[in-house]
């Protein structure tokens, strides 16, 4: 029994090493944390809509430890996003730089809600010149005066 | 009449937009290498695994970098069309054996046929991540001055090597 036991430790102790042997290459929180910032900011190539932080594609897990080994040469963040857009393009950030070919990209859609405010008004004015303000025929004017006086008088009472 | 018009110019506007979105390849990212230095490295080769590779060794010459493995299953799209062009001596393709085990590897080479001049070894895909690889297979057109000139990503089709690339090359070598 005694014997059974001590094998059974021996087995327990073999496998904790083994876990801590095949846990990922996140030693150093920091470094992880920075690197999950950086790569949340870029696209994966390989699947289009997710991040290179949430995607488990081989391509991410190459680019996420070149980022873990940009950090751990003490680059900054920008350096090593330039890195990749030198490689990849812009098409890698999910914030793509303001630059020339770009403006309509960032602006597009304001233009778009300019050209439609825009069209709005000109379609309000229009209908608004079209609308003539109806007058009372005299039988009207009676009643309304009539109605007026009622409700004052009511509210005396 | 003439209230319908500006919403179907609208519409005919937006349907223009879509028929151009739509049918263009999400997956073809235009490479910002294109036009730049072919990026530097020294990988061992896969044949001769002592002996190396550069594409300094290629200056003055204009070649053709592929880039693939034997688990890319649209390489074997593209490699009779390889080892055509290898048998034709037009142009001088050089592999990079992107993070593949040698033993697949050469396994490849020998089912398949091996169109390339020597193919180089980038077992942890670093060297592809220098040169943009994000889906295998890749070719790149690299000039005599070792400038990359044109990428092509996805297997090499018949249309883009008449179209394309093999004008480019004769283009380049004069």
């Amino acid at each position: 029994m005694r014997r059974l036991l001590f094998a059974l430790s021996c087995l327990a102790a073999f496998n904790l090493g083994h876990a801590r042997e095949a846990a990922p290459v996140a030693q150093d929180e920091a470094v992880e944390k920075r690197m999950v910032v950086i790569s949340e900011e870029l696209r994966c190539l390989v699947c289009q809509n997710e991040s290179l932080a949430a995607s488990r594609a081989d391509l991410a897990q190459d680019l996420r430890r070149e980022i873990r080994e940009q950090i751990g040469q003490g680059k900054s963040d920008q350096q090593i996003l330039d890195f990749m857009v030198g490689r990849y393009g812009d098409f890698v950030r999910y914030r793509p730089p303001l630059k020339g070919t770009t403006l309509f990209l960032w602006f597009g859609p304001f233009l778009l809600l300019v050209a439609g405010v825009a069209a709005l008004v000109i379609y309000l004015r229009r209908r608004g010149r079209r609308v003539v303000e109806a007058g009372l025929s005299a039988e009207e004017q009676q009643k309304v005066d009539a109605l007026l006086k009622q409700g004052a008088e009511d509210n005396k009472s | 009449m003439n209230r319908f018009l500006l919403p179907l110019g609208i519409f005919i506007v937006l349907v223009v937009f879509l028929a151009i979105g739509l049918n263009r390849d999400p997956r073809e990212v235009p490479s910002p290498l294109v036009g730049k230095p072919a990026p530097a490295f020294e990988l061992p080769q896969l044949h001769k695994t002592e002996a190396t590779f550069s594409p300094k060794d290629m200056q003055g010459k204009v070649w053709l970098l592929n880039v693939w493995a034997s688990w890319c299953v649209s390489c074997r799209q593209e490699h009779p069309l390889l080892v055509e062009l290898a048998k034709s001596g037009l142009v001088p393709i050089y592999g990079l054996n992107y993070k593949d085990q040698r033993a697949d590897a050469l396994k490849w080479l020998q089912q398949f046929g091996d169109p390339y001049a020597l193919s180089i070894v980038d077992a942890e895909g670093r060297v592809g991540i220098d040169y943009g690889v994000y889906g295998v297979p890749e070719t790149y057109v690299i000039d005599k001055a070792g400038v990359i000139r044109f990428k092509q990503i996805g297997p090499v089709t018949q249309g883009a090597l008449d179209k394309t690339i093999l004008p480019l090359v004769k283009e380049l070598q004069k």
